[in-house]
This record gives C-alpha cells, sequence and structure tokens, in this order.
C-alpha cells in the first residue's frame, strides 16, 4: 500500500515535520498524521521490540499493537515527555507483555558466569594483560556479531534488565515498574547480568580472537 | 586453577590485612559496592574505601576495567546496530494500524 505520491509524501513529511504539528494533527484525527507516525517511528521501534523478543514476527505484532494502542491514547498525550519517549514506553510495555505470554524457557542458571572469591574472600582473576577498546572490536563484523550473540546468550530474566538499563536508557525506577520487581531486585540482577556478561566477553576484550 | 603454596600464603596474607586491617574491605564486599560506585551513590567514606582497595588490589582493578569496558562495549554494539536501521517498515504493518484506527 503505497497510497501517497512521492510529492505528496514529501509535503505530508514537511507538514508535519514540527512535533507540536503532528501531535494536533493526530488528535484532530488526520490520516496523513497517523502514517506519518508509523512511518517515521515504526523501524526504530522494531529494533527496540526485537532487541527485547529476540523474534522478528514477534516484534513487528509489538509495533503494531503499540501503534494502534499508541493511536487510541494519544489524547492522552500531554507532551511532558517526548512523542518518542512515550512511544517508547509503549513498544517496551508490549514487548514485555509479550514475552510473558511466550512459553518460558528454562533459564540456564548465571552462577557460573558470576565471579568467583576464594576461601579468604579474595577475588579469583586471571590477570588481564590488554583490553581490548570498543572500536578495534566493532570494526570487525565477527566480532560485532560475537558480541550480540553473547548479549542473547544470558539468561532471559538478566538480559531483559541489561536491556532496559544500559541499553533503553531507562532508569532502575521504571524498569521495576515494567518487570514488577523491587528496585533493589533490579540492581541486583543487573549487576549480575554485566559481569556475566564480561565473562562472555572475556576472550573478546582480550583481544585472543 | 591449583596455586602453588607461595601463592596460596600470599593469597592468605592480603585476605586477612583486607579483612581485618581498618579502612579496608575484603574483594567480595568489594563486588557489592560496585553497582552503587558506578551510580555515584556511595557516601565519601564508602567511596574512599573502595578507592583504597581499587588501590591495593590488582585483580579488583583489573576486573573492574574490564566490567567497565563490558558496558562500553553492550552500550556501543547497540549504537552501531541502530544506525543501521532499516528504511521501510512492512507494508502489511502500516496497513494493519490505520485499519484499526480507522475501525
Amino acid at each position: 500500500m503505497k497510497a501517497l505520491s512521492d510529492q505528496a509524501e514529501a509535503q505530508r513529511d514537511q507538514d508535519f515535520e514540527s512535533e507540536t504539528d503532528l501531535v494536533s494533527a493526530l488528535k484532530a484525527g488526520d490520516p496523513r498524521a497517523a502514517e506519518f507516525l508509523v512511518r517515521r517511528h515504526a523501524p526504530w521501534m522494531l529494533a527496540v521490540a526485537r532487541r527485547i523478543t529476540q523474534d522478528k514476527a514477534l516484534a513487528e505484532d509489538c509495533v503494531q499493537d503499540a501503534l494502534i494502542n499508541a493511536l487510541r491514547k494519544i489524547e492522552g498525550f500531554e507532551a511532558r515527555s517526548s512523542l518518542k519517549s512515550w512511544l517508547h514506553r509503549i513498544v517496551v510495555n508490549q514487548a514485555l507483555l509479550r514475552l510473558r505470554t511466550r512459553k518460558r524457557q528454562n533459564e540456564e542458571p548465571i552462577d557460573e558466569l558470576l565471579p568467583a572469591f576464594d576461601e579468604n574472600a579474595c577475588r579469583i582473576e586471571q590477570p588481564w594483560q590488554r583490553l581490548a577498546t570498543p572500536d578495534e572490536i566493532l570494526e570487525r563484523k565477527d566480532l560485532r556479531e560475537l558480541v550480540l550473540s553473547k548479549i542473547d546468550q544470558l539468561p532471559e530474566s538478566y538480559r531483559i534488565i541489561l536491556l532496559l538499563r544500559d541499553i533503553q536508557e531507562m532508569t532502575t525506577q521504571e524498569v521495576a515498574e515494567a518487570l514488577e520487581l523491587t528496585e533493589l531486585n533490579v540492581r541486583v540482577r543487573l549487576h549480575r547480568a554485566r559481569s556475566a556478561l564480561k565473562k562472555l566477553l572475556e576472550p573478546v576484550l582480550k583481544g585472543e580472537l | 586453577m591449583q596455586r602453588s603454596l607461595p601463592s596460596r600464603i600470599l593469597r592468605w596474607m592480603r585476605g586477612m590485612m583486607l579483612r581485618y586491617m581498618p579502612g579496608m574491605i575484603t574483594c567480595r564486599e568489594f563486588e557489592d559496592f560496585i553497582l552503587a560506585y558506578l551510580e555515584g551513590d556511595l557516601t565519601q567514606r564508602q567511596r574512599s574505601i573502595f578507592e583504597l582497595h581499587l588501590k591495593v588490589c590488582r585483580d579488583c582493578r583489573d576486573y573492574l576495567a574490564a566490567y567497565r569496558r563490558t558496558l562500553e562495549l553492550s552500550k556501543r554494539v547497540f549504537d552501531d546496530e541502530t544506525e543501521d536501521l532499516p528504511e521501510d517498515v512492512p507494508e502489511d504493518l502500516v496497513k494493519a494500524v490505520l485499519d484499526a484506527r480507522r475501525a
């Protein structure tokens, strides 16, 4: 469905470049504004939903539902936050809802990825001779994919918290509310998730690959 | 990991020093403060104790450096991914949203 000509599309994009104009048009029920909203925001929303659900089709369902909800609730949008952060909250909640209803797979325990200590409470850590920089690592496509796959390898309840706190940059309080956990629980899991990921990424960080 | 006797004795001495010297914490206690330290949530006194441990413990120094680098790397890998966002949205998704709006 490509309802608009290129010229009409360019005009539409120009009309709604300002967020205030876009929101007013959405509240007035302008169908061009609705299409602009979908085309402008769906790509990053798909990326967010895909990261959380790890499933392309499920991510599309989440974004579809999130945008339908957003258009229905646009009257209540009060511009206290940007439209993007409002949509972000809606899509994250939608993705978390989908995850909750999806059959939970048995999680691998995280314990063996956590830091180890000896009987004197001293840390057991192999000495680090070298620590590669993100630039060095990410310039190689294979390593970039490896880093992403290691994040995916974290048990789901830890991976989600790492994604929401560190990648989506939500606050501890927001994550706690979204996941119905205490803030303390979120902090404990976040630290464990980071520690476990550090362990999984050791060969990459040491420049051994 | 099997350690030699001198190494085990040294670790024992270090463990005793960290556990019993005033103003010191063990590596295990240090671990519990990492998140609060990175988020600036420690009091000045807690922060001084944490940083003193960092000065005397190479294992925790190495660990914290790698932990921070992990954090940096995981943020960066997703930033790079976001730059590669597809321009096109699946047309059936656009249609479904607009149809639902009209319904």
